[in-house]
């Protein structure tokens, strides 16, 4: 009896873990779609796979719970995270539609889609779980170990082929050819005194010693950001902080308050009679 | 609580990867949603493992992440020199042969 209810049922322990983790899961899911930035939907993803190798665990399935964390959040979500971090971090999307409607079409379409996969779920006669207490008996990575290099034995070896395949392809993608001799520092500078401009350094990012971060452009006297002052890599990404409105209004707000301290707020009438006197 | 469940689960983060792809347009999110409809496929795959008893629906699943971190590997090789020729991760921006 207990047996068969367990076939059909969990543990109450079990049932609990998965309405909070499956929980957790799906949020996580969401926000991957949801997020603006690319970082945090990596990082919503790792949750959501660290979720499932719980589950996987949870279902007998002891092998794959560890390759999925030591696979995919370790190794996968960390080449996200690289990937991430060489395209830019604050390189946020676009939120304009290009397509008229579509993206009230494309979750019209999701939703449809999910309708179907939960109606043919609901129809399915999923009446027995065997269980895989008979299919671990003797371990589960012994178990899958012997379907592998039985059953499975062709595919796992073309799985090789297809792994060494993608490891060449990546680097053929990646790799560029230098055609040309990176020129040394002596020959830039060489070549700066040549053409005489900008022979001195660069100057320096910052505003003022106030932000002095690499990615705010330094001011000119009239006020506009100089990108000679931002590095070459921020520049091409766009990256250039723009502080040049603040820090005018701040000039401003000064010189107001300056003003005021100094009661020369009587200025300001004398020089709106001006025009009246213009035109009289 | 029955095991079927699971499977509802895979089904519904299966959508919900379905319909980031069809929204974003950043490749690497896009990217990001088609892991999460393949993590979707290895649930189902182990929750039916699970319920015929036998360890095929696992071995499966090991396939499938040995394919996804191949496709891993390659998909972001061509989003880096997508990146590298159009400064811009977009697959908006990716329309050359578009009339």
């Amino acid at each position: 009896m207990t047996t068969q209810l367990a076939a059909y049922t969990t543990s109450t322990g079990e049932a609990f873990q998965f309405w909070v983790l499956g929980t957790v899961a799906v949020i996580g899911a969401l926000c991957t779609v949801f997020m603006k930035k690319a970082v945090h939907s990596a990082l919503c993803l790792a949750g959501t796979m660290i979720v499932l190798a719980v589950f996987y665990l949870a279902n007998g399935a002891y092998f794959l719970g560890v390759v999925q964390i030591v696979v995919y959040t370790g190794a996968i979500m960390m080449l996200f995270l690289f990937v991430v971090m060489l395209v830019g971090v604050t390189a946020a999307d676009s939120l304009k539609e290009t397509i008229k409607g579509q993206r009230w079409l494309a979750l019209l379409c999701g939703v449809g889609f999910g309708v179907l996969l939960f109606a043919g779920l609901g129809n399915a006669s999923l009446k027995e779980f065997a269980g895989t207490g008979q299919a671990n008996a003797n371990g589960n990575v012994e178990g899958l170990a012997s379907l592998i290099f039985t059953k499975y034995v062709f595919a796992f070896e073309i799985t090789g082929a297809l792994l060494i395949t993608a490891a060449v392809g990546a680097m053929v993608l990646t790799h560029r050819e230098r055609t040309e001799r990176a020129k040394t520092q002596r020959e830039l500078a060489e070549q700066r005194v040549r053409e005489g401009k900008y022979v001195p350094p660069l100057p320096a990012p910052g505003v003022y010693a106030r932000h002095n971060a690499v990615d705010i452009a330094g001011l000119l006297p009239d006020g506009t950001p100089s990108e000679l002052t931002v590095s070459k890599t921020l520049r091409e990404r766009g990256q250039i902080r723009d502080v040049s409105a603040e820090a005018l209004n701040d000039l401003r707000a000064l010189e107001q308050r300056a003003q005021e301290r100094l009661e020369r707020a009587a200025i300001e009438p004398a020089t709106f009679k001006r025009p009246e006197e213009a035109s009289k | 609580m029955n095991p079927v469940n699971y499977l509802y689960l895979a089904a519904l983060l299966f959508t919900i990867g379905a319909t980031g792809v069809l929204i974003r347009r950043n490749a690497i999110v896009v990217f990001m949603c088609i892991e999460l409809m393949l993590n979707a496929c290895n649930l189902a795959f182990v929750t039916f493992s699970r319920m015929h008893g036998n360890l095929d629906g696992q071995i499966i699943a090991f396939f499938t992440m040995v394919v996804a971190a191949a496709e891993v590997v390659v998909g972001l090789a061509i989003i880096v020199s997508l990146f590298r020729t159009r400064h811009s991760a977009s697959v908006d921006d990716a329309s050359l042969m578009k009339l």
